[in-house]
């Protein structure tokens, strides 16, 4: 050890060193197209470091077998190894209890379970669901799967020209009808923080609940539900550097109590019979059949890593990185840039003059280059800003500026052939 | 073989051997990025839903119209993507102007052949994969209502 760090205060967080944290993540070693990998996609969905992979590995290894119903030692290891996951889902959104973790299989099932047995059983001709024009899909087919069923209607609350929220027209579009609100905390193409706390208040001076999407915030800053005071909250373990095929949902033990459930089968009862079943109680009312365990355990590995980093540090590096990288390919001739709001996270979604998103896609592919292009699951924002599709380059913990750099070559290349 | 089946094939060596220019796949793509930009454009009034080919993150038109007299398939396709249209470009010089049948018998491998197999995978979002599907059910369409008519 060095003399300088005895004199560190103890408080200091580790400082953020990006060479150590890509080598935790395997993937980033390989080659695509015979080029080193840039993957610039993890708004889509996160690699994974060696310990979400070690641990899935290990669960499969070591602990694995049906949990919660086990007599025998190795059932109870994995119940016990899948229950301390939802604690630290817990801690790691401040949820004042573990049985208002639900486990899903992504968030979209999560924002269909809280539309399917929250919002639809009250739901009545003319009620109106509020969403915005930058949500996700996930976040507007469930509501108008359920709205069309019952007459009501979906209101998109319009997004300005920078790509915020426009907020007074949000406000008053909540009326006497609006049953639900629901949310986007970050929005995966514009990349724009919404001021969900202000969005939460606006809705409880109205007595009208709210769901707030965290697929794209969990993952870049630091999230609190209970000082949120949201009703639901939704997010997904694979873009939050966890396996694929496990959501979050949480919610206020209040409304999931008064739920009905949202499938049946095993787990989710507390007495079956011919005459008549009783649920469990939460969160196991909501989680019919075998869970991905493995999978969820996973999730709990994956939150240790963010932690053991630190979602404020994780923020810092990708703000430096946003900002780098806005800068820089805006130097492209021809880049117009969708979405410059003023708080935003992790996202740079843009056109190019003479060449359709895809290919520019094809283009940077041949050089290693992992981008997203096409609509994003957002047709009507695309359409809002007069586009079909867009590409998009997003950020995680584990991009540099090289990355960037790397991006914008390819990007100056493919402005020079197609204009 | 017959006539038919000749020309596809014929196509397909000149496809080729302009291919056999290249060894890289960067340039690949170059020429296929200028075989779209010369390919001439749909008018607008057939760029309609109904001739749209599904499967493509970018749009794609397909037109396909039988001449009786000849029974030779005219095709005419466009794209808003640049490298798809050079895609499309290859798939018009193949079975632009062929008999239904000789469409249906033949198989789209000259594309594994020039290095651009990867590009034939269902599902992947250039749409190549599509566009040719949808010129065989044209094909095998036509095909079929000849020997029912």
């Amino acid at each position: 050890m060095s003399d300088t760090a005895t004199i560190e205060p103890r408080t200091k967080a580790p400082a953020f060193d990006v060479g150590a944290i890509r080598a935790e993540f395997p993937i980033l070693a390989t080659e695509m197209q015979g080029r080193p990998l840039v993957y610039l996609d993890s708004a889509a969905s996160t690699q994974k470091p060696k310990a979400v992979i070690d641990a899935l590995a290990h669960v499969y290894a070591a602990d694995y077998a049906n949990i919660h119903r086990g007599i025998y030692d190795l059932s109870q290891r994995a119940s016990a190894l899948h229950d301390e996951a939802r604690h630290k889902v817990q801690r790691f959104i401040k949820a004042q209890d573990w049985r208002e973790i639900v486990f899903t299989r992504n968030a979209t099932e999560a924002i269909n379970l809280v539309a399917q047995c929250f919002t639809a059983p009250d739901l009545r001709a003319g009620d109106e669901i509020l969403v915005t024009e930058m949500e996700h899909h996930a976040n507007i087919v469930p509501w108008q799967m359920i709205a069309e069923a019952k007459g009501a209607k979906v209101v998109p609350a319009p997004v300005t020209e920078v790509g915020e929220l426009d907020l007074e027209a949000f406000e008053r579009l909540i009326g006497p009808k609006t049953r639900m609100i629901a949310v986007v905390w970050v929005s995966n193409v514009l990349g724009t923080v919404n001021p969900v706390a202000e969005i939460v208040a606006l809705a409880k001076a109205r007595g009208v609940p709210v769901l707030i999407d965290a697929a794209q915030a969990v993952q870049h800053l630091p999230v609190d539900v209970q000082a949120l005071d949201a009703d639901f909250i939704v997010f997904s373990a694979h873009k939050l550097y966890g396996p694929s095929g496990v959501g979050v949902l949480w919610g206020k033990a209040a409304h999931l109590d008064a739920m009905p459930p949202y499938q049946g089968g095993g787990d989710m009862i507390e007495r079956v019979s011919f005459s008549g079943t009783t649920w469990n109680e939460i969160p196991f009312k909501f989680e019919a059949g075998t869970p991905d365990i493995a999978g969820i355990i996973a999730l709990g590995a994956a939150i240790d890593f963010v932690e053991s980093i630190g979602i404020e540090a994780i923020a810092r590096h990708e703000a430096e990185l946003l900002a780098y990288g806005t800068r820089a390919i805006q130097q492209v001739p021809g880049l117009r840039l969708i979405g410059t709001a003023h708080e935003k996270a992790s996202v740079l979604t843009f056109t190019l003059e003479g060449a359709h998103p895809q290919d520019i896609g094809m283009l940077l592919d041949l050089d290693g280059i992992a981008i997203r292009t096409g609509h994003h699951c957002a047709m009507p924002l695309h359409e809002r800003f007069g586009l079909n599709a867009s590409a998009r380059a997003s950020f995680g913990i584990y991009n540099t500026t090289d990355d960037i750099d790397a991006l914008t070559r390819s990007l100056h290349r493919a402005a020079g052939m197609f204009q | 073989m017959s006539r038919e089946a000749d020309e596809i094939a014929g196509a397909e060596a000149e496809i080729e051997e302009d291919f056999a220019l290249f060894d890289d796949v960067r340039d690949k793509i170059e020429y296929i990025i200028d075989l779209g930009r010369d390919l001439e454009s749909l008018p607008d009034e057939l760029k309609t839903e109904g001739n749209r080919v599904r499967g493509c993150q970018s749009q794609v038109w397909l037109v396909a119209e039988l001449d009786p007299a000849t029974r030779r398939m005219a095709l005419r396709a466009d794209s808003d993507a640049v490298i798809v249209k050079g895609l499309i470009s290859l798939v018009l010089r193949l079975y632009g102007g062929r008999t239904p049948e000789a469409i249906t018998a033949s198989t789209p491998a000259v594309f594994e052949r020039v290095g651009l197999g990867k590009m034939l995978t269902p599902g992947r979002a250039n749409g190549l994969y599509s566009m040719i599907e949808r010129v065989r059910q044209l094909a095998q369409a036509y095909a079929t209502a000849e020997t029912t008519a």
